[in-house]
């Protein structure tokens, strides 16, 4: 089979070499000039040619990929992903602009002053007006394009500011899964040591005598209320990371080391959503190819959560569902989580520090001090407060 | 230098064996070349260096591309038996149940090296290695480079570099992995991926090398181009080549150090224990001592090298494209003092880009506002070369040479990626298209294709100058309407999955919804095929390459694109050692005097004509 392809792709090759070799011996035989000139001639009508059919095929294109085109078939589900949104049209109807017309001049006057027999060139070598123009114009263009994106950016990456309500949750990446981590009833992420962490019964590191801690839950899936601010705190156990919904418009990378933020406001319920996908034609098919009578993609739509940084070999599976419900959906799913220390650790001897406090005599206590004196050293105590955990990144970055 | 008549018959050198010898006493130097070794393996001579840059980034091109091609097989047809690739990969294909898969690890090799050896291998040492040793002194009116000794040993690190990132494809637990930006902690640490084990051990010490040629090239084309221009070569009568030639080594120059840099903080991570890059790390089921390091201060270092080098890999096509229009076009290229301020601009802008790669990293949203501001900033530069190209066209004679089809496909190209860059370059934009494949498409149209394009304008241009043949232009005619059309058709139709949000360096797309929408599968597979079929033309060029220069149509004119640039005076098609036996001609006006009347009913007028009286010297006003 292999060397039947290759056989027949050395055939091939051989046969347009020969091709162009006959073509160039045929054109000496005729006349040089001559042939030359209808090969410039054929040329310039290619230039006229490709023209059209590029341009047509770009328009064609986009319409047959709007369903799925940012902006245009998948709205954003977040408040500030429509003005994201909106600098993505500006930007594409002016470079849109751009393109169409300096496409059409280059090819066209390809065509137009293709040589012919008896013409000159003219010699022009340059123009200070037109030049003049043509740097200001596209000046003043990315003016305005850099005002209206920076102002988007700064709105969108702004951290909550002071008395807000917001909810915060935590995403932590590692090869190659998340856990996210809710803060509980008490609204407070508790602290993480990396040094503690076991994946058998803590996987983030949270250290049990910090009470924050113990009420916090890892659930499978992101759940979120509608409407309300979300704040995500961003981390990664072992590599870099993107913490990337790309329904919300929102990525950020997750940094070992150094927690990231991400602050954002579901604007539709997934069921909402999925009523504004009921009439996009990419969302009409099965969502089971196998089973062509079943929920439709729209009916089964989730919002998901994907990793954009590449992490190793499991990079492209990183998923988890992201759901957004109404408040009082919201509230009644938080009554039913656990919290992971209740589950996970409480009780168990060897397992739960809290079991063994203040026992002087407790063979663990010099190690136990030991990761205490570490802790000093070089890890910084996270979470206490959003406003804190963030001066504490504030401070990362002065360290660049 | 009148004496030099361009429209004699040429005495040709084709067979370098003949006519060498002739020209021995005229050639001092020539004792350094006299046995095969030192001619053809350890050569003095740029013109050989050229050529050897330009075989080996061919040879690394066909290897990259190549290895495209099993990752698009992998993209386009995800589902596909990939037994019959086991000979040729061995354990990488993972059989079972009678069924060959790509393992995921290789996947990300094949993407890794993919990236390594077009950007490093190809468009920077291949590009530049090849056009700036060829045409620094043929251009200039010098005899060789300021040091042929320096020029011969940075092939030779090129060639090191190039060993020891062939031997990595080789070794057990596979090349280096993690993505062509090598971003700690995932190429610092070998629990994160198995090509972070040895193969990035080699990964490192191939682009330490690969840097030493880089600077042994720059430093001496900077030096050539400042102090060896022949008698009346003014800075502003350098033709755009030269000019785009000189920047783009002072760039390397000052950004490929800074990948050292990060390169050895890098090693002294993965090897001493430093804590540079890496922080609070749980991996392979243990909590690794590092503590206090970032892996952002790694992006800061990679990326201060990693912007400047896409201009590195850019401006040298520019610079060929600019020559190649203007001759085909038979007209002076328009706004030759802009393209050159073009040029510096951009040159300088490089350097206060570099962190808009990392708008999405973690670094403080504040510092984004500095970066998108001057990022936009180079649309201006860009813009105006791309204006001027067009207007170059304007009024002219084209001539459809395949060098000309190239240069005009290059413009298209530039205008297509550049525009693209104007959204990612917007850090509310990138937000969302950051890491898709909306980044594939900008960089390889606007960086890859792009700036092969204008290597091959390059080629087919001055292999008559190399080779004393020209190329078949049927051949090459079909080479470039394939490869134009092919080109669009493999990056195009990425956008529309990068505005759907699909993100990069997925092995396959089926584990979301959002990147399996209906229709995606078939766009892969129609990028696939169309990758297919360009890297068929490739390989016809190729074909026509090698067959050109043995059995090509033979030049009879010195000047066979009545061109006024000195690399045509010399006289012989080929020069040999030391390019003009003679006195070296000394130079009277510009380079762009076509489209002007000479005495001898030629429609342009020799940089070696002196000026009449009266006329004012192009370049000058």
């Amino acid at each position: 089979m292999t060397t039947v392809i290759i056989i027949t792709l050395a055939l091939i090759a051989i046969i347009v070499v020969q091709i162009g070799r006959l073509i160039e011996l045929s054109a000496s035989i005729r006349g040089e000039e001559e042939a030359e000139q209808e090969a410039n001639n054929r040329n310039a009508w290619g230039m006229l040619v490709f023209l059209f059919v590029f341009l047509a095929a770009c328009i064609y294109s986009s319409a047959y990929y709007a369903p799925t085109m940012l902006g245009y078939g998948i709205e954003a589900a977040s408040e500030h992903g429509d003005s994201l949104d909106q600098t993505f049209n500006i930007t594409l109807v002016l470079t849109g602009i751009v393109f169409i017309i300096t496409h059409i001049l280059l090819f066209w006057f390809a065509y137009k002053y293709r040589r012919k027999k008896g013409k000159k060139s003219i010699f022009i070598s340059h123009d200070n007006k037109l030049e003049v123009i043509w740097t200001v114009i596209p000046a003043v263009v990315m003016t305005f394009l850099v005002i209206s994106g920076l102002e988007t950016w700064n709105e969108v990456t702004a951290d909550i500011q002071e008395g807000e309500d917001y909810t915060e949750i935590e995403a932590t990446g590692y090869q190659w899964a998340w856990i996210i981590r809710y803060p509980g009833a008490d609204n407070l992420l508790g602290t993480r040591n990396f040094r503690k962490i076991n994946t058998a019964n803590n996987p983030l590191g949270q250290e049990w005598e910090d009470e924050k801690n113990l009420d916090d839950f890892h659930p499978n899936d992101i759940v979120l209320p509608v409407g309300k601010k979300v704040r995500v705190r961003i981390t990664a156990r072992d590599v870099l990371h993107n913490f990337y919904l790309p329904h919300f418009r929102l990525k950020m990378d997750a940094v070992p080391g150094m927690p990231t933020y991400f602050v954002f406001t579901p604007k539709y319920t997934t069921e909402e959503y999925r009523q504004i996908l009921k009439d996009n034609p990419s969302y009409q098919g099965p969502a089971d190819e196998t089973e062509p009578d079943g929920k439709k993609r729209w009916e089964a739509f989730e919002y998901e959560l994907a990793c954009a940084e590449l992490c190793g070999k499991g990079h492209y599976s990183m998923r988890k569902v992201v759901r957004i419900v109404s408040q009082e959906e919201y509230d009644a799913w938080l009554k039913e989580q656990t919290s992971f220390y209740d589950q996970n650790v409480k009780g168990k001897a060897g397992v739960d520090p809290l079991l063994s406090v203040s026992h002087d005599d407790h063979g663990h206590e010099g190690e136990h001090h030991d990761e205490e004196a570490h802790e000093d050293e070089g890890h910084e105590a996270e979470g206490e407060h959003s406003e804190e955990a963030h001066s504490d990144e504030e401070h990362n970055e002065g360290g660049h | 230098m009148a004496n030099i008549d361009t429209t004699k018959e040429a005495i040709l050198e084709v067979g370098h064996d003949h006519g060498h010898d002739d020209h021995h006493d005229d050639h001092h130097g020539d004792k350094y070349q006299s046995s095969f070794v030192t001619r053809y393996f350890f050569s003095l001579d740029h013109k050989m260096i050229a050529k050897q840059f330009l075989f080996t980034g061919m040879f690394w091109a066909v290897i990259g591309a190549a290895m495209s091609l099993v990752f698009r097989y992998q993209l386009g047809f995800p589902e596909a038996d990939m037994e019959w690739l086991q000979p040729l990969l061995g354990r990488w294909i993972i059989v079972q149940d009678g069924m060959g898969s790509l393992d995921p690890e290789f996947y990300y090799a094949l993407v890794t090296m993919h990236g390594t050896i077009l950007v490093f291998f190809v468009l920077t040492a291949g590009l530049s290695g090849t056009f700036s040793n060829l045409l620094i002194p043929l251009q200039l009116g010098a005899r060789d480079m300021a040091s042929p000794l320096l020029n011969m040993l940075s092939y030779w690190f090129f060639f090191l570099a190039g060993a020891i990132m062939f031997s990595s494809l080789f070794v057990s637990t596979g090349p280096f992995s993690g993505g062509w930006v090598a971003y700690p902690p995932l190429s610092a640490l070998p629990q994160a991926a198995s090509g972070s084990g040895v193969g990035m051990t080699l990964w490192t010490l191939s682009l330490v090398f690969f840097v030493v040629s880089v600077l042994l090239g720059g430093v001496n084309y900077i030096t050539t181009v400042l102090n060896m221009r022949t008698k009346g070569m003014s800075m502003w009568r350098m033709p755009l080549t030269i000019w785009a030639f000189f920047v783009t080594a002072i760039i390397g120059l000052l950004s490929f150090p800074v990948l050292v840099s990060a390169m050895l903080l890098l090693m002294f991570d993965r090897g001493l224990g430093t804590s540079f890059y890496l922080s609070e790390i749980f991996i392979g089921g243990q909590a690794l001592d590092y503590v206090g390091g970032s892996p952002i201060l790694y992006q800061h270092l990679f990326w201060f090298l990693g912007h400047p080098e896409v201009y590195i890999i850019i401006l040298p096509a520019m610079g060929i494209v600019s020559e190649v229009l203007s001759v085909h076009a038979r007209k002076p290229i328009f706004g030759y003092k802009a393209m050159v301020f073009s040029i510096l601009a951009i040159a300088v802008l490089s350097f206060i880009v570099w962190a808009h790669h990392m708008f999405m990293s973690g670094i403080n949203p504040f510092i984004a506002n500095i970066f998108v501001i001057f990022t936009l900033i180079i649309a201006v530069p860009s813009a105006v070369k791309v204006f001027n190209w067009i207007a170059t066209l304007f009024g002219g004679n084209i001539r459809f040479t395949s060098a000309m089809l190239f240069a005009i496909g290059f413009v298209s190209m530039f205008i297509s990626g550049g525009l693209t860059g104007i959204f990612l370059g917007n850090s509310a934009i990138d937000i969302q298209l950051h890491d898709t494949y909306f980044v594939v498409a900008h960089f390889h149209i606007v960086m890859g294709v792009a700036a092969f394009f204008g290597m091959f304008a390059g080629i087919y241009h001055w292999f008559p100058k190399m080779f004393g043949r020209f190329m078949n232009e049927t051949l090459g005619k079909i080479h470039f309407w394939g490869t134009l059309v092919g080109a669009y058709a493999v990056f195009w139709p990425m956008h529309y999955l990068g505005m759907a949000g699909v993100p990069r360096r997925y092995y396959r797309f089926d584990t979301f919804d959002f990147s399996s929408s209906p229709g995606f599968d078939t766009m892969n597979q129609f990028i696939t095929i169309a990758a297919v079929i360009v890297f068929a033309l490739q390989i016809l060029f190729i074909i026509n390459f090698i067959i050109s220069a043995l059995k090509g149509k033979i030049v009879k004119d010195l000047n066979p694109w009545n061109a006024t640039t000195l690399e045509w005076t010399t006289p012989t098609m080929v020069p040999g050692h030391g390019n003009w036996p003679g006195a070296i001609p000394a130079v009277e006006r510009w380079a762009y005097d076509y489209g002007k009347d000479s005495d001898d009913g030629k429609d342009f007028i020799s940089q070696v004509t002196p000026l009449k009286e009266g006329e004012h010297d192009g370049g000058g006003h």
